[in-house]
């Protein structure tokens, strides 16, 4: 390949673009919409794993002992705790720590458990998290057989409940994700196909004089690269101008929910949008073309 | 120059076109290729071309095997061929001096090349002030000389021609048929296909006649003479 015949790729791909103008406006219409629904489905994934991530992460096993354990028993129970191989962190909260933390948690209210003081009606108790959700149940039968164990409360039910909803959330993300890609990379295929179509007689006449079959593919899949980039661009600029906007309202309105905006996410997602932009459009072009190149 | 050894074509759907041809065409030979519709003009065309490939027997151009040729050969192979039709086949987006352009692009010539080329083919047929004009614009006897022009551009050691008359009144015709003379006279061998009589009985080239599929005549200085 030459520098002439480059010069020719180029030009001929730009007029196309421009002759078939309407036509390229609908794709690179086309190839935004898909980028912007996949754009804001990625952020919405990223998001939710990023709060079942939080919520699950504050799931933890409290484990109460009984009265009479004494020092020595409560050393051993902790060492039993922590041989499990799914137990990630002990901590040891004595009765009188539970009641300055239950004082904490009633703020201006806590002079209602001033009466306590005397007799502290708390446990001790171990918390206990472990490295994995998931493993919280199991663990929790675990340590209320031990010996010493009176009680033990996870949340029951709720952290079930809890992970299901997560796995749930996890797997529609992927389908969704994957459905929208492919319906993305059809309708550029598409279009592509129909431009391609619009010019089947000049490109049997380049095959008659000729040209080779890259001659004759290159400028469409230039063409498709043009427009997967065009859109991917256009892409990236709403969903980036639209989650950044959206962090700003939410940081004011409401502050306890915290959105994901660590650039280097945000930056590999419209990445791969732009990367899968124009992807698309060289794929959808060289698929489209196979067919007329047989002569 | 073009060698066919008993060469058969049956297509896909069951038609025979062509069966046992051999034929030989030397260089800068000037020759008519006459018969019914149907006969097998197209095909032994396409055959030429490699737009077929042969169920039996072989093809060879220029010293080469065509049927043996690779894939990745034949678009340059084609280059040394000018094609010619009856619907000219010009790119209708394009001018006369653009589409005949695009014939040198396709081989990686550079611009300067084709600002060089392309005004002095337009004049030898005889189009020199009308390179600006789109295809619509023209005329047929017109559009066929930028066929034409595009044809030869390349310096091709064959031109093809599919009735390349077929569409123009008769005293166009006979303005086409004295360029293609000029082009044989320059060396360039030519292989027509073409129903006009006239034509053919006037120039007194060699005429190879069709008939399913077979040679039923080939002469030097031949006429068309229709027998059924």
């Amino acid at each position: 390949m030459n520098f002439n015949t480059l010069k020719y790729f180029f030009r001929e791909a730009f007029t196309s673009l421009v002759r078939n103008s309407w036509l390229s406006i609908s794709s690179v219409g086309i190839v935004t919409v898909s980028l912007i629904i996949l754009g804001v489905s990625l952020l919405l994934v990223v998001n939710a794993e990023k709060l079942t991530k939080s919520v699950e992460s504050s799931v933890e096993i409290t484990a109460f002992l009984e009265e009479s354990v004494g020092r020595v028993d409560r050393d051993r129970i902790e060492e039993q705790i922590k041989s499990n191989p799914a137990v990630d962190t002990v901590e040891f909260v004595s009765k009188e720590q539970a009641l300055k933390e239950m004082k904490e948690s009633f703020g201006d209210r806590a002079d209602i458990l001033e009466s306590l003081e005397e007799t502290n009606p708390l446990p001790d108790a171990f918390r206990v998290k472990t490295k994995q959700a998931a493993a919280v149940p199991a663990t929790a039968k675990k340590i209320e057989q031990l010996k010493g164990v009176e009680q033990v409360r996870y949340g029951q039910g709720v952290v079930e409940k809890l992970l299901n909803v997560t796995r749930w959330v996890r797997y529609a993300s992927v389908v969704t994700v994957t459905l929208l890609t492919l319906a993305a990379g059809f309708l550029i295929a598409t279009t592509i196909r129909m431009s391609v179509f619009a010019r089947r007689r000049e490109i049997s006449i380049m095959k008659i004089l000729g040209a080779t079959n890259w001659f004759v593919r290159f400028p469409f899949v230039l063409e498709g690269i043009v427009l997967g980039l065009t859109g991917g661009l256009l892409a990236v600029l709403v969903v980036d101008v639209g989650y950044l906007s959206l962090i700003n309202k939410l940081k004011i309105s409401l502050p306890f929910i915290q959105l994901v905006n660590e650039p280097r996410i945000i930056l590999t997602i419209l990445g791969s949008m732009v990367g899968l932009g124009v992807l698309i459009g060289a794929l959808g072009s060289w698929f489209s073309l196979r067919k007329f190149l047989r002569v | 120059m073009i060698q066919f050894y008993n060469v058969s074509k049956v297509y896909d759907n069951g038609v025979k076109a062509l069966s046992d041809l051999t034929l030989h065409i030397k260089k800068g030979e000037f020759v008519f290729l006459v018969g019914p519709s149907g006969a097998g003009k197209s095909t032994l065309i396409k055959l030429i071309f490699r737009e077929e490939l042969p169920t039996r027997g072989q093809v060879m151009f220029n010293g080469k095997n065509i049927v043996r040729m690779k894939g990745r050969e034949v678009p340059y192979m084609r280059r040394k061929i000018g094609m010619v039709f009856q619907d000219f086949r010009l790119l209708p987006q394009k001018t006369a001096a653009e589409n005949v352009a695009f014939a040198l692009e396709i081989t990686g010539a550079s611009g300067k090349e084709i600002k060089r080329m392309v005004p002095e083919v337009l004049e030898q047929v005889g189009l020199k002030d009308k390179g600006h004009l789109l295809p619509s614009q023209m005329s047929g006897g017109e559009q066929q000389r930028v066929c034409i022009a595009r044809a030869i551009v390349n310096n091709p050691l064959l031109i093809i021609a599919d009735e390349p008359t077929g569409n123009l009144d008769p005293d166009t015709s006979w303005e086409i048929m004295k360029l293609f003379q000029d082009i044989n006279r320059r060396g360039t061998t030519i292989l027509m296909a073409t129903h006009d009589s006239g034509i053919v009985d006037t120039m007194k080239k060699r005429v190879i006649a069709l008939s399913n599929g077979c040679v039923v005549r080939d002469e030097e200085s031949g006429v068309y003479r229709c027998e059924l």
